[in-house]
């Protein structure tokens, strides 16, 4: 507000008439402005875990500057890299996320090519309706999947709960709906013509979906693919609420349930856990920011 | 190379009649222009014969085999579309040679059947390029090169030309037409530009209200309309249209038209036109045929004086307008003859070529 306000009454005001080099240089400060907010505010808690990562549990309790580290020392990264426990967190995590990947772009993909082009009869309805679950809170579905599990427990002699495998099953449904309306919005923006060039051309409906629109769409499956990786990666209280014994446990849950003891913070390895467990989103990130910034745009737009 | 035949084919979205009842039959080889305005029904049909919509009611051939059940990639046709539905993330190769490889192909064969494909379209050069690398003109090309390489029984176009500029639709006009002359197969072609139409086609359909007027040769069309729609709608300027009637004077019949205008009817037109005096009916003339005044007129030329409204010159020659009883009519004379706007001219109509348009049927008498 500050350089708005002194503008208008100063020495610069006859040649704040037609300027479009001074207006875009007044845009980029405020745009550089709130940049410069936005990264303290998001940078500031990964930058005290590192901080604190680096501390020994000794100092992290003494009341020193909490934004300096005296004596840095990796002794958190190599206990907690040396655990057999935080390791097996971290395979169960990444099978996990994995699998889940694969089973929700399989569903998701033919599921958004079919409401989004075969137009069945109710296919609109249908692809709303898919929408629509995606907006029930997880926290609701607890209760009536823990009856589910019982049943089948009852019928089958599975038993679902405490495996970390089941969270294979339960994650799609958060994933699913949200990732195939993400690929109705992109498969919409793709010609129609497209597909009916390659039906002339002698390709079936499953040819047109393989060679034409997985391509095509590439952008808007990647960006569908990071956001399912990230919401199982990240997720806290499906584990939290299924999973119990120390072996099935997953990054999240494991890190909170492991290193806090009572109520003893384990903070230096806690800040580590939690540092190493947000690596592999952001590497993937890094690398597929691109794809993933032009395939959620595209699903905005013409979703 | 096969025919195409239509049977009464009838298209309802829901409850709107798109098509209503069309039989055409496309010989083996011909070259067919679908043309009409917008949404009379020309795309949809040629939709239903490519198989990307299904007929309401109605038979569809190609060759002898009915076709109404069988999937556009089995009814051995290519098609070209409006916006070329190349696909992107291919080079200029992998697009013309996708049909083919689905079909499994041999390789030395595909790669024979691009590069022939390549060499009529002069695009040789682009094998190795995709899409957005083109610009509209190669793109145009590369779509119908995707259709030749298939060596199919029938082409379909859907407006190519329409994403084009004027200089580049007329360029590549000529184009098609040359690849026709090479490739000859069977070809439907939709357009809503009755020049492209014209310069195209074996024969005409003129289209409208999902209903076809007439079908034709071009000069058939232009000479011969038999309906006001098709008069209107062939040929650019349009044909002038002023309400009269027919009234027999002593030395023959004659057209009375406003203003005071009486235009004789030549005598070979009598029997044609008797049983119609005295009703209200409209008079058609092609500006061409409303010209200045020359020395070498043929008979049955009329003359007569018209107050210029308004005076366009166009180079090789000038259009003239001025009003008959309220309404337009243009006339093209020679650049040198032309007079100025509000000033008066002798003008000659050339009443060999009148039309004579029954206003409640619309059609030509």
């Amino acid at each position: 507000m500050t350089i708005a306000t002194a503008t208008p009454g100063g020495a610069t005001r006859a040649a704040a008439y037609g300027s479009i080099a001074r207006g875009k240089r007044r845009t980029l400060y405020w745009s550089y402005f709130f940049l410069f907010l936005f990264v303290i505010f998001f940078l500031t808690p990964p930058i005290y875990m590192f901080i604190t990562s680096l501390k020994t549990s000794a100092e992290i309790s003494a009341a020193s500057n909490p934004w300096w580290v005296y004596g840095p020392t990796l002794s958190n990264y190599f206990e907690l890299l040396s655990q057999n426990q935080f390791l097996i967190f971290f395979k169960n995590s990444a099978i996990v996320s994995v699998c889940v990947v694969c089973i929700t772009m399989v569903i998701a993909v033919l599921a958004a090519f079919s409401l989004a082009r075969m137009g069945f009869w109710g296919s609109g309805t249908l692809a709303t309706g898919v929408f629509l679950t995606y907006l029930i809170p997880e926290t609701l579905l607890f209760i009536p999947l823990f009856k589910i599990f019982a049943f089948v427990h009852d019928y089958t002699g599975i038993e679902l709960i405490n495996h970390w495998w089941v969270l294979i099953l339960l994650y799609p449904t958060l994933t699913v709906p949200f990732a195939t309306w993400l690929m109705i919005g992109y498969f919409a923006s793709i010609p129609k013509e497209l597909d009916e060039a390659a039906l002339i051309d002698g390709a079936g409906y499953f040819q047109v979906l393989t060679r034409i629109f997985i391509p095509v769409a590439l952008p808007g499956i990647i960006a569908a693919m990071i956001f399912t990786f990230t919401v199982s990666w990240a997720q806290f209280l499906y584990p939290l609420a299924f999973t119990t014994s120390a072996d099935q446990l997953v990054l999240p849950v494991g890190i909170v349930t492991t290193l806090i003891k009572g109520d003893v913070f384990n903070w230096g390895q806690i800040m580590t856990g939690a540092l190493l467990g947000a690596a592999p989103p952001l590497i993937i990130y890094a690398f597929l920011m691109d794809y993933y910034i032009s395939g959620l745009t595209a699903g905005a737009t013409k979703g | 190379m096969a025919q195409v035949a239509l049977r009464n084919i009838v298209k309802m979205f829901d409850k709107t009649p798109a098509v209503q009842g069309i039989d055409l039959d496309i010989s083996d080889r011909e070259f067919i222009v679908l043309v009409g305005p917008s949404g009379c029904g020309k795309s949809t049909t040629l939709r239903m014969i490519a198989g990307l919509e299904e007929a309401t009611s109605g038979e569809i051939y190609i060759g002898d085999q009915l076709v109404n059940d069988v999937p556009p990639k089995d009814r051995d046709i290519a098609m070209v579309f409006q916006n070329y539905a190349l696909y992107p993330h291919m080079t200029v190769f992998e697009n013309m040679s996708f049909g083919l490889r689905l079909k499994k192909f041999p390789k030395a064969e595909i790669k024979e059947r691009v590069d022939n494909a390549a060499r009529i379209l002069d695009i040789t050069d682009l094998l190795a390029r995709r899409p957005k690398q083109l610009s509209g003109g190669q793109r145009q090309r590369v779509a119908m090169g995707r259709a030749i390489v298939r060596n199919p029984k029938v082409f379909l176009f859907d407006e190519p030309l329409s994403n084009l500029d004027a200089k580049l639709r007329v360029q590549m006009r000529t184009e098609i037409k040359k690849v026709h002359q090479k490739v000859t197969t069977t070809t439907v072609y939709v357009t809503h530009d009755q020049v492209e139409a014209m310069t195209l086609a074996d024969r005409v359909v003129v289209m409208n209200g999902g209903l076809i007027e007439q079908i034709g040769t071009p000069n058939e069309l232009y000479h011969r309309p038999q309906t006001r729609f098709v008069a209107g709608f062939i040929g650019s300027p349009a044909m002038n249209v002023v309400s009269c009637q027919l009234v027999n004077g002593g030395a023959g019949l004659s057209v009375k038209l406003a203003d005071g205008l009486a235009f004789p009817v030549p005598d070979a037109r009598r029997s044609r036109y008797q049983q119609y005096v005295g009703n209200e009916l409209l008079f058609g003339i092609r500006p061409e045929h409303i010209t200045e005044r020359r020395s070498d007129m043929p008979g049955g030329s009329h003359v007569f004086d018209a107050r210029l409204d308004v005076v366009e010159p166009m180079g090789m020659e000038t259009m003239v307008y001025f009003t008959v009883g309220g309404v337009e009519v243009c006339g093209r004379v020679n650049p040198t003859a032309a007079g100025n706007a509000n000033e008066t001219m002798p003008l000659v109509a050339d009443m060999n070529q009148m039309h004579l348009i029954d206003p409640r049927t619309d059609k030509v008498l």
